[in-house]
């Protein structure tokens, strides 16, 4: 999951700088004379520049190679699901889909932006698009199993916000697709 | 070029800056106190209406990005005027328009019921579902377009007097840069100020388009704005205002760092390629607010994330790097404005990791609009762009022959660092955990992680409590100067 990999990199680097700081800190109260000082961390500087760019390009390489805005890109998704939000409440083309098979969700808002988010039974943030009126946004998703997931918004928009959701049910791969939906 | 002379400050600018610093610390307690109180309603400890709950929010929003310009735009004109001739007058000017527009938020949210977010993103502002009315939302927009107002003016007296003095090019330390002129470049304090001025300016004018805008929707029902235009002029707006707030109060980490360790921070060609690199980069990272708009232009949105990265270049290469060199074995002696310039690099530094992870397109589908965000931004603000305000107002009131720190000095400044600190971690521990920021009511899951944000946001405002009250018995030094 990108959520543990984030908490984890934030937590060894901000320790790792803490650490950096501290070690400075507690050297600082005594005297040395600046030009040396000076002149070693200017010759260290480049070094660091270039860890820094080695390690960002490594990153954006890495994290750039499969992106979530592929439109049409792998043919037909066999299933399409569009999705409008309006205060307080999301409208569903269908409420069930079918795990293992790409979905489309097509997803819009008849009045301000909303956040349509899809969560786990476990509570677990699974993706996310922008509910934007006037636009429509193209998310695929596939669901690798069946259960019912939570669709909340993610986007502030008036005072229910918070209670602006709905319940999406993914079925087996042989169950037949609901039409109609809240 | 020799040295540039230095002109001290006037009384009648001593004034003004003493009345930016007590509104900054007065509206930064009372916000943070609301802060505190939002995290015990979400932990379920304080009965709120959700109604009430998101007019807090958005008071809270709006003044705390608010005062974190006012309080930047007090070190950047304090230090900045010693090089160049600001007026005291726009000092003023600045500081009444941003007292009369607080007003009119503030009647806006609380008899208006005016709640869509700081962020005034539209069309919420005009399309509230019977929550408030459109009288409402013009107080609102209006008040907040006087304080851009005042801003503004503020940034075309220090463009003219920086002009006026070093040109644009000389200023930024272009000779030195991209010429072979051996001349010392300006000082730090000028070419901060100067990239500041820069991007702030243009910051403002596309708040100011969008505010119109906005305004105008309000005030004739029947015009309507793209609301994807509307989000990005917004998202620009946001988050050049914010960062280039940091940027101003980084002014005085420059000025009061060298002097305390009584060696020189100057623009050295690492200093000058970072802050130009930053004009550059902060104008053109904004679309990472904008990451979960598939609609956006696929290369923006790639930019957002590549630009993202490299604008943490500068924060750690020339403001940490050059902080943790010039105390290295400096005899610097540890007061409370000292260690907490020190705090605020750090946290200044630190933030910006999980900012980035943040623009991080692949993370930003599962971490956008959680409490990651307010953890990173609660990061580099609460304990990294406070802690250097803070620095310099108690600098302030230090006179010729300050007295040394307390015991109670240096307790305050722990409770505060770990305050903030534990604020920010438990924001940034939840957002991975997935849970949305901007909610009223939490699940009955979510709730104890509220109550510990909430605990160590009261750390957090004790600190900052100790160190208002320190600043307002020792006004008086600070009016009459060392």
């Amino acid at each position: 999951m990108p959520q543990q990999t984030a908490w984890l990199v934030t937590v060894i680097l901000v320790a790792i700088l803490a650490a950096t700081f501290l070690r400075i800190v507690s050297t600082a109260s005594s005297s040395a004379e600046y030009a040396p000082i000076a002149k070693r961390a200017t010759s260290w500087r480049p070094r660091l520049f270039w860890l820094l760019a080695l390690f960002t390009v490594v990153v954006l390489a890495f994290t750039l190679r499969r992106l979530p805005y592929s439109r049409g890109a792998g043919g037909a998704p066999a299933q399409v699901v569009r999705i409008t939000g309006s205060q307080w409440a999301w409208q569903l083309s269908h409420d069930t889909v079918q795990s293992g098979q790409p979905v489309e969700f097509q997803v819009t808002s008849n009045d301000v932006n909303h956040g349509f988010g899809i969560y786990d039974a476990k509570m677990r943030l699974l993706v996310q698009v922008q509910a934007m009126p006037k636009y429509t946004n193209m998310l695929r998703y596939t669901f690798a199993a069946p259960g019912r997931y939570t669709i909340r918004c993610l986007e502030y928009c008036g005072m229910v916000h918070h209670e602006m959701r709905t319940e999406l049910i993914v079925s087996g791969p042989a169950a037949a697709v609901t039409r109609g939906g809240q | 070029m020799s040295a540039p002379s230095v002109t001290p400050i006037d009384a009648g600018g001593r004034r003004a800056i003493v009345t930016y610093l007590t509104s900054f610390l007065l509206v930064l307690v009372l916000m943070a106190l609301l802060g505190v109180l939002m995290r015990a309603v979400q932990g379920g400890d304080v009965p709120l209406a959700p109604r009430l709950f998101y007019e807090v929010m958005t008071a809270h929003g709006i003044s705390m990005v608010g005062i974190a310009g006012l309080g930047g735009a007090a070190v950047m004109w304090y230090y900045l005027r010693r090089y160049v001739e600001l007026s005291s007058g726009v000092l003023w000017f600045n500081l009444v328009c941003f007292l009369l527009g607080a007003v009119l938020l503030l009647a806006a949210i609380f008899l208006g019921g005016f709640a869509t977010g700081w962020t005034f993103l539209y069309p919420l502002p005009v399309h509230s579902n019977g929550q408030w009315g459109n009288g409402a939302a013009a107080m609102y927009l209006g008040g907040l377009l006087l304080i851009g107002v005042g801003f503004l003016v503020f940034y075309i007296d220090a463009g003219r007097a920086i002009l006026g003095r070093y040109g644009l090019s000389r200023a930024l330390g272009w000779p030195q840069l991209f010429g072979r002129s051996t001349e010392e470049a300006p000082p730090t304090t000028v070419v901060a100020s100067t990239v500041v001025t820069v991007v702030n300016g243009l910051a403002l004018l596309a708040g100011a388009t969008i505010l119109v805008l906005e305004l105008v929707a309000a005030l004739s029902p029947g015009f309507s704005v793209d609301p994807l235009i509307a989000k990005n002029l917004t998202y620009f707006f946001g988050h050049v205002f914010i960062n280039a707030s940091i940027y101003m109060s980084v002014v005085g980490l420059y000025e009061i760092l060298a002097r305390e360790t009584k060696r020189p921070w100057k623009s050295s060609r690492p200093f000058l390629i970072a802050w130009n690199a930053t004009l550059v980069m902060v104008l053109a990272v904004y679309p990472h607010h904008v990451l979960m708009d598939f609609v956006m232009p696929r290369w923006m949105l790639i930019m957002g994330q590549v630009l993202s990265y490299t604008s943490g270049f500068p924060v750690l290469l020339a403001t940490a790097y050059g902080t943790l060199t010039i105390i290295h074995r400096s005899g610097i002696r540890w007061t409370l404005v000292s260690s907490l310039l020190v705090l605020s690099t750090f946290a200044w530094a630190a933030g910006v990791i999980p900012a980035i992870l943040d623009a991080t397109i692949v993370v930003n589908q599962v971490m956008h609009n959680t409490l990651w965000v307010p953890g990173h931004f609660h990061f580099y603000l609460v304990i990294g762009q406070v802690a250097m305000v803070f620095a310099f107002a108690l600098d302030l009131t230090r006179g010729a022959s300050p007295a040394p720190d307390s015991g109670a000095d240096r307790l305050a400044f722990w409770i505060y660092a770990l305050g903030g600190l534990g604020l920010s971690l438990v924001f940034l521990y939840s957002g991975h955990l997935g849970i949305p920021r901007r909610f009223a009511v939490h699940e009955q899951a979510w709730m104890p992680y509220a109550r510990v944000g909430a605990l160590f946001g009261v750390l957090a405002v004790v600190g900052m409590l100790w160190f208002a009250l320190r600043f307002f018995r020792r006004m008086g030094t600070a009016l009459r100067g060392s």
